[in-house]
């Protein structure tokens, strides 16, 4: 019966979830079809701030196959209130309401005034097109600092779009900020993103009215949220609603969401007894699902002659957009506990106002909040290092925090759980071979080559395993940050496990069951893992933020603990020693001393299955079922290093190496760990060089479709190379951090760090995100004192 | 309507359709395979290839009619007797897939163009490529799989 189990936690197991994807057998959303099912479109009239005079459906609900056309009015009695919004993260601040249909006004290009329903999809949308929208035109704001004069009110019942003004810190001395021996003062802009999963969202909902029950499948990362939610939105007990994310093809925040069209589909199923479909089109998830960023900073770093950083101040403009998503002012304040980064710093502070615009909703994206704070940081100790005229790397050096193995207060007043910062920075000047690239720089800038070389670095820190469900209480979130599992031994000697995280790419299917075959000593093959329908797994808090194995793959752990306890006491009771004598060994509990004699977790889970001979006071069958409430965040960190070449005579950029060291702690599938790197600093790197939602004066979507919104191909992106250091979390029992934002957050500053190094012995400091060939050239000629 | 004959993944498939109805909704909706997946309205993601007598072409720019006398190759037709394509176990392999939504159309044209190409260099694959966008890997492994299913394919040891 001795066997060595060889460990499944590390080792790069090939994904379970693959085989459906690839044979083109995955329930995506829009793969789904029921008996009866009708269709939905949407209608936005080609408004961005106006006051609705007359709505004209008459012809659209005379067009062949449509069953209905509905505006606010039409529905007003089906809601239990205006669509959810759950961060109010000041007791002060002015929440606009928002609801499925907006009734009196348009105020964003996305803003739906009514709904169609007819038998097909084609129907939906031609009849759509025929509803007539009389509006009288306002003047629309879409910049924040114009939105932020109040000349244009949005939302008039709120009286200003400066909406909300959260600050935070004050920690160390606030006087550095005016009287440190160096000061330096900067002001970035981040413009908007628009997230592009490559799957639309879409949903489809189904009543059986007899019973009040309702069921609906959404491409969501939060399904567990969405019923919650929903059932008040939509007056639905929260027992009698069932929410399935199917496969769902990619999030990156914006499916981190509730959306009208989820509650419209609900209520359009109960009121016309008709199953209901909604598929989104690309050129409307432009405008109807949620953007990213949208936030300008100024930011005053405080230091001494030497180099060493004092300490951040920062204050924020963030672009709400036209009302609050789910999260909208949260994301700052999210980032607004980052602004130390992984320095030892003293004196911080921050402060953001949320601004509302005539633009759609911004909300979490791949990062949220991190990455623009991160932005900031990494920009400005580039900026200081100028300054001083010191070596980048050096500098951070300098600035680093010590190594400490147990969390330790920073700066903005967290508890870091673990880090060690130095070793990834070394690592990536040596894959970067930063001293032979520092050298070829200076041969040609010597040489006044065209084409200049910039080495730009970004040591970042993250807040990940959102979260301690206190601290969101104490931050007036509305939910808990815990998650659950719940893991089954059947008697076949087979596991289910039922995860209350969502994954829609990550990979949660292998990684969770490479934890369980570790814990519970069965093979990887042998794990089902179930996740995303809550009448399956009724604990989740679902997918976002990193939090996915720091907090939904440690409650894993925690069941098997439970599990094992009770397979102990059976184990003992078959083997007729007491519990003490027996230990866990070899993936089997054993007999101390006499390790032959063991029982395995199937063995066990078949003996508590037929349960013919349990111990007293044993219940039958192996089960177990965990929440864990993380009582700390985790926090990821590490190094990138983009080394750029800029053509100063067209001011395009050419990335020729991207070095990614990064600690996320204890790593469960390597594979998987690198893919989300590589997907992270895409993202990223679009970021940096080619993606910008732009709008016109008139507060249109300019960039409104993958046409004009420069989502990089294979040829855009470079290949990269990733090492990791592993310094496991204090937080949690597995060490886990997370690794699902970590590029999005590391690699903005870095290739805009590495685009500047390039130029600034030419006198360029700034070039403007993104770093387009032209924003790069006209940088170049402000600098040479010539036109721009 | 209008009456077409179009054989996918080789079986021969009579149908009425609408004169506007695209071939990737002709696939989706009325012959019933769904892998084939629909991103964007602008025939800019790719995520719809498929092979038209071979050749990949994106299946939201065509019109069903157009498809009229022809053989049509979707990611269902990819797989045989139960054994993955040498592309879909490459991309297994080297972990080209997260989310999977690109991921058919992704190996669709790698099919085509490693027909065109069996041997090509990592900056020919990235070229042959950007038609088709994904979100998820940041390409570096779909770009290894395509090497390796080539190297596969060749008979070459990757």
């Amino acid at each position: 019966m001795a066997m060595t189990q060889e460990r499944a936690i590390g080792s790069p197991v090939l994904r379970k979830e693959d085989p459906e994807l690839l044979t083109g057998q995955a329930t995506f959303i829009d793969n789904m079809t029921l008996p009866g099912m009708a269709w939905m479109a949407m209608v936005r009239p080609p408004f961005v701030h106006a006051k609705i005079d007359s709505i004209e459906t008459s012809d659209a609900a005379s067009m062949p196959g449509v069953i209905g056309v509905y505006t606010a009015a039409d529905l007003e009695g089906e809601w239990g209130g205006p669509l959810p919004f759950v961060w109010p993260i000041t007791e002060d601040i002015k929440v606009p309401v928002h609801w499925p249909l907006t009734k009196d006004k348009i105020r964003f290009n996305g803003d739906a005034v009514a709904v169609v329903v007819a038998e097909t999809r084609a129907q939906a949308k031609d009849a759509a097109e025929a509803v007539t929208v009389k509006a009288t035109r306002l003047p629309a704001v879409t910049d924040m600092e114009e939105a932020m004069k109040d000349e244009v009110v949005i939302h008039e019942d709120l009286g200003t779009n400066v909406v909300v003004h959260w600050s935070h810190g004050g920690a160390g001395d606030q006087g550095v900020f005016d009287t440190a021996p160096v000061i330096v003062k900067e002001r970035y802009h981040q413009p908007r993103l628009i997230p592009n999963a490559i799957e639309p969202r879409g949903c489809l909902a189904m009543s059986i009215p007899a019973q009040g029950e309702f069921t609906l499948w959404s491409a969501t990362q939060i399904p567990h949220v969405v019923k919650v939610t929903l059932s008040g939105t939509c007056n639905i007990a929260e027992s009698k609603l069932r929410i399935i994310a199917p496969d769902v093809g990619g999030g990156f925040g914006s499916k981190l969401n509730v959306y009208a069209e989820e509650a419209l589909s609900l209520v359009l199923a109960r009121r016309t007894g008709r199953p209901i479909k909604w598929i989104e089109e690309r050129t409307e998830n432009y405008v109807a699902t949620t953007h990213g960023r949208g936030v300008t900073h100024d930011v005053t770093v405080a230091a001494t002659e030497e180099g060493k950083i004092l300490g951040f101040k920062v204050e924020e403009l963030a672009d709400m957009g036209a009302y609050f998503q789910l999260l909208t002012p949260g994301i700052p304040e999210l980032g607004g506990w980052v602004y130390m980064g992984p320095y030892d710093t003293q004196s911080y502070w921050f402060e953001f106002r949320g601004i509302v615009t005539n633009a759609t909703p911004t909300d979490a994206y791949r990062g949220a909040g991190r990455p623009e704070a991160t932005y900031v940081l990494e920009r400005a100790v580039d900026a200081l290092a100028r300054r001083l005229a010191k070596d980048p790397a050096e500098l951070r050096r300098l600035n680093l925090h010590a190594p400490f193995s147990e969390a330790t207060a920073f700066s903005s007043g967290l508890s870091v759980d673990s880090g060690n910062y130095e070793p990834a920075l070394d690592r990536a000047l040596e894959l970067a071979d930063y001293h032979q690239f520092r050298k070829e720089q200076q041969a040609r800038r010597e040489s006044g080559d065209v084409k200049q070389i910039g080495i730009g670095l970004s040591t970042y820190i993250e807040m990940c395993g959102l979260a301690p469900s206190q601290i969101l209480g104490a931050l007036r979130y509305a939910a808990g940050g815990w998650d659950g599992a719940t893991i089954e031994c059947l008697p076949t000697g087979k596991v289910i496990v039922k995860t209350g995280t969502s994954p829609h790419g990550q990979g949660h299917v292998t990684s969770w069951a490479q934890i369980v075959s570790d814990g519970l000593g069965v093979p990887v093959d042998d794990i089902e893992v179930l996740h995303g329908d809550t009448a399956i797994t009724p604990l989740g808090m679902d997918t976002y933020g990193s939090r996915s194995v720091a907090v939904g793959g440690v409650a894993l752990h925690f069941a098997m603990e439970k599990i094992k306890a009770k397979a102990r006491t059976i184990a003992a009771h078959e083997l007729e020693v007491s519990e003490d004598d027996v230990e866990w060994a070899d993936g089997a509990f054993r007999v101390k001393g006499a390790p032959d004699k063991a029982k395995t977790i199937p063995e066990i889970a078949f003996s508590a299955w037929h349960a013919h001979a349990l111990p007293g006071g044993v219940e039958p069958h192996l089960n177990g079922t965990a929440v864990y409430d993380p009582p700390n965040f985790t926090w990821p960190a590490g190094t990138h290093i983009c080394v750029s070449e800029v053509d100063t005579e067209t001011g395009a950029v050419e990335i020729l190496n991207y070095v990614a060291v990064d600690d996320c702690g204890v790593v469960i599938n390597p594979q998987i760990v690198e893919g989300q790197i590589h997907g992270g600093v895409a993202q990223g790197i679009a970021e940096a060089l080619y993606e910008e939602a732009l709008y016109d004066e008139g507060g249109n979507l300019i960039t409104s479709s993958m046409t004009q919104y420069l989502v990089p191909s294979a040829m855009e992106i470079p290949s990269m190379t990733l090492d990791r250091t592993e310094t496991p979390s204090t937080t949690n029992p597995l060490g886990v951090k997370g690794i699902g934002e970590a590029g999005t957050i590391a690699a903005p500053p870095a290739v805009i760090n590495s685009v500047i190094d390039a130029l600034s012995h030419l006198g360029v400091t700034e070039v403007g995100k993104p770093a387009t060939p032209e924003r790069v050239w006209r940088a170049i000629q402000r600098a040479k004192g010539g036109a721009a | 309507m209008t009456r077409i004959e179009v054989t996918v993944n080789g079986v021969r498939r009579d149908a009425e359709v609408e004169p506007r109805q695209l071939l990737v909704y002709f696939l989706r909706e009325t012959v019933g395979l769904t892998g084939t997946n629909v991103g964007c309205d602008t025939s800019s993601c790719g995520a719809c290839t498929v092979l038209l007598d071979g050749e990949s072409v994106k299946s939201c720019t065509l019109l069903a009619v157009q498809s009229d006398g022809r053989e049509v190759t979707t990611i269902e037709g990819m797989a045989s007797d139960g054994e993955f394509h040498p592309l879909q176990e490459a991309f297994h392999r080297n972990h080209g897939l997260q989310c999977g939504y690109c991921t058919p159309g992704m190996i669709m044209a790698a099919a085509s163009f490693l027909h065109e190409n069996p041997t090509p260099t990592e900056e020919q694959v990235r070229e042959a490529l950007e038609g088709n966008l994904c979100r998820c890997t940041g390409y570096q492994n779909i770009v290894k799989s395509i090497l390796d299913a080539a190297g596969q394919m060749s008979g070459v040891k990757a």
